[in-house]
């Protein structure tokens, strides 16, 4: 496969995160460790996750393939509950680290507040989760060899740079909910997140069918789009005026 | 070691971690602009020249400006200043140190993965002298022990004579070992390191033009390193031979061995740093007796900051007010540099000490950086290194060693904060580390296969 596959791949896949990376969360040292502490709660979450589904295979017979794709649907939804709860666990730790926060700030308020760190967190669980299912696929784009050689799908890389986009998109979002939900005592909002997160990885299970993975994944995501916005404090007219340049109760004037 | 090193403020009680802790003083850096900060400064050098081997709680780690070293007076007066500042700065100094921690591993897997010279296997350093190519598991298990212990034999009695040589003053001595140590490292590592690159991708070169930038590149590294130089160059400077270090450590540590071995020398730096009798505290308390910074050629300091206006003779002291540096790195490094020229940990030496001691109006540079040993950046790239060698071709473990290594320095900067001691860098990460390379080699790898197989997404 040649380099244009490879640069392709990663700037479709990471793209959107880089630039949200750079313009966001790269100045503010605060955010770079809240971030990476994201990736480390989901990285946990994997490895338990993992260990439960490599017992779970261990235990059984290898050779039933019934069986094996059964625990294999078992890890999988496993794994989506086990990193929503560990992002709950995650909005445990930021919610005790903000009244650190203000208690040792000058004026009573802290730095960053939890609905920025919802969008960090998100944008970490999302970056990692990304990086793990996407990054020795572009390792091997590198090296030789054909795609679907042996009768599977010819656009193996690029829905999976795709896909990988799009979850890194909806970790984003679902952050914000989650975060939000936790905070208003809105158990449905968790709920829906988790629902979310099934129905995604769930419908990976069409995958090599991908209208049957990838548009459900991307109308997800602009669901969850739109509702992150909206409990951000958007709204249509925000973004008419973000849109035509306006300033605030001023007539219409171009650029910032 | 991380150390947020003030001033060495003189200890006139025994030391040990009570008296240190509470009767820390030392003398108020005047030059701070910010009274505030004149105050927290002097607290927080007092604190850190203590406290050099210590990882301070993150209040502390991030507030490198303010030397925990207390003025007692103001101690309580200023606590909560002191407090906010820190933790104010606290998190640009742990990103201060993610950075180069950052730069160095990537460096490191990046010629692990192009070069194919340094996962040859071509022989051992004669401190690792039982190989590794026995039949039996048992017999391969006692042989990366044994080459684990006296490894850490080696790199313990070359500590203790560095402290030795310290402690009665061997100046000369101690300068002549680095410098050659970091001519080694900066001509020979570099020149194979060049030689192996330029193999890789079959890039000719001719020995004239060769001999030209070896040489610019070593002469400007030396006068960097143990002289002057821009901060970001010298920075530069020991990033790189902290990764040739690394390198060379990957190279010629058998596999088992190697990590027994990082696991060994975490345990080693918590005891030598955290314990009364442990050499590494002892060095950094000595060198904050005499009001000294610690060697120049060991340490990564992020930031510098010109003391000025000071009465007293010796400004040298003054120079990196925060020093997180790995003591027990520094006599490992120390220890092997007479046979490998081991990387020589540059500190970033403000050139405080070299000032003339002007008005006390002087501006004075705000940004307190923290230190590092280059120690910790040499073991924690040789885990990175390692999991990228070894681990069957897989990224995701590469990755998961470095959050795991970046999330351990940072709660050992937070520790360090809470604790304002020094605190050993490695126990936390490396433990991390090696938690999740063979958890993820071995449990995450196989289910991450899996489920790419089918393109199942998580």
């Amino acid at each position: 496969m040649t380099l244009a596959v490879f640069f392709g791949c990663t700037f479709i896949a990471f793209g959107p995160a880089l630039g949200l990376f750079l313009f966001t969360i790269a100045r503010d040292p605060l955010r770079i460790i809240i971030l990476i502490a994201g990736a480390f709660f989901w990285l946990v979450s994997l490895l338990l996750s993992s260990l439960i589904w490599f017992i779970a295979v261990k235990a059984s017979d290898p050779r039933d393939e019934a069986l094996q794709k059964g625990l294999l649907i078992f890890g999988v939804m496993f794994s989506v509950l086990l990193q929503e709860a560990f992002r709950f666990l995650y909005y445990k730790l930021l919610r005790k680290a903000i009244e650190g926060l203000v208690a040792l700030s000058e004026d009573g308020c802290s730095p960053i507040s939890i609905q920025q760190m919802a969008y960090v967190a998100g944008v970490g669980f999302g970056l990692m989760s990304g990086a793990f299912s996407m990054i020795n696929l572009l390792a091997d784009s590198l090296g030789p060899g054909t795609v679907g050689i042996h009768g599977d799908s010819q656009l193996y890389f690029l829905t999976s740079a795709f896909m990988t986009m799009v979850l890194i998109f909806l970790h984003t979002f679902w952050g914000i909910l989650f975060f939000h939900g936790c905070e208003h005592r809105r158990w449905w909002e968790i709920a829906a997140v988790v629902v979310m997160h099934l129905a995604v990885s769930g419908s990976t299970f069409w995958n090599p069918l991908y209208v049957g993975s990838l548009v459900p994944s991307y109308l997800l995501m602009a669901a969850a789009a739109t509702w992150a916005y909206l409990l951000s404090g958007g709204s249509a007219q925000n973004l008419r005026r973000f849109l035509l340049c306006l300033r605030s109760g001023a007539s219409p004037q171009p650029g910032s | 070691m991380i150390t947020f090193m003030n001033n060495s403020d003189s200890e006139e009680e025994p030391c040990n971690e009570r008296t240190s802790l509470m009767s820390a003083e030392s003398p108020p850096v005047p030059s701070y602009q910010d009274g505030l900060q004149a105050s927290e400064a002097g607290g927080a050098q007092a604190h850190r020249k203590r406290r050099t081997g210590s990882s301070r709680s993150p209040n502390n780690i991030a507030g490198g400006d303010a030397s925990n070293s207390g003025v007692p007076v103001r101690e309580s007066a200023s606590e909560n200043e002191e407090e906010e500042l820190t933790l104010k700065y606290g998190a640009k100094h742990v990103i201060m140190l993610f950075v180069p921690v950052t730069l160095c591993m990537i460096v490191v897997v990046a010629t692990i993965k192009s070069v194919r010279f340094y996962t040859e296997k071509n022989g051992q350093l004669i401190y690792t002298p039982f190989s590794e190519d026995t039949p039996s598991v048992g017999q391969r298990l006692l042989n990366s022990v044994l080459n684990t212990i006296i490894m850490i034999s080696v790199i313990v009695v070359m500590t203790v004579f560095l402290v030795l040589l310290y402690k009665y003053r061997c100046y000369k001595f101690i300068h002549g070992w680095l410098i050659l140590s970091s001519l080694m490292l900066l001509f020979l590592f570099t020149y194979i390191y060049l030689g192996e690159v330029l193999k890789t991708y079959n890039v000719a070169m001719d020995y004239p033009t060769l001999f030209l930038v070896i040489w610019n590149f070593g002469a400007v590294g030396m006068i960097c390193i143990h002289w002057k130089g821009p901060l970001q160059l010298q920075q530069a400077y020991l990033i790189m031979i902290s990764a040739l270090m690394a390198l060379v450590f990957i190279k010629y540590l058998p596999e088992w061995s190697a990590w027994v071995i990082l696991g060994a020398i975490s345990i080693y730096d918590l005891m030598a740093v955290l314990c009364p009798k442990g050499p590494l505290r002892m060095l950094v308390e000595t060198a904050q007796e005499r009001n000294e910074p610690i060697f120049p050629a060991l340490i990564y300091s992020s930031a510098m900051m010109w003391t000025v206006g000071m009465a007293k003779p010796d400004t040298a002291a003054r120079g990196p007010s925060q020093q997180t540096w790995d003591a027990a790195e520094d006599g490992r490094e120390n220890h092997r540099s007479p046979l490998h020229a081991d990387s020589q940990r540059s500190e970033t030496r403000s050139p405080g000490p070299t000032r003339p001691i002007t008005s006390f109006e002087e501006l004075e540079e705000e940004e307190r950086g923290v230190k590092l040993g280059l120690g910790d950046f040499i073991f924690y790239s040789v885990l990175v290194g390692k999991a990228a060698a070894t681990a069957s071709g897989d990224w995701n473990t590469t990755l998961a060693c470095f959050v795991a290594i970046l999330i351990g320095l940072c709660l050992t900067l937070l520790l360090l904060a809470v604790f304002k001691k020094a605190l050993p860098a490695l126990p936390i990460s490396i433990t991390f580390g090696l938690i999740f390379y063979f958890s993820t080699d071995n449990l995450v790898r196989p289910f991450m296969d899996t489920l790419a197989s089918h393109q199942l997404y998580i």
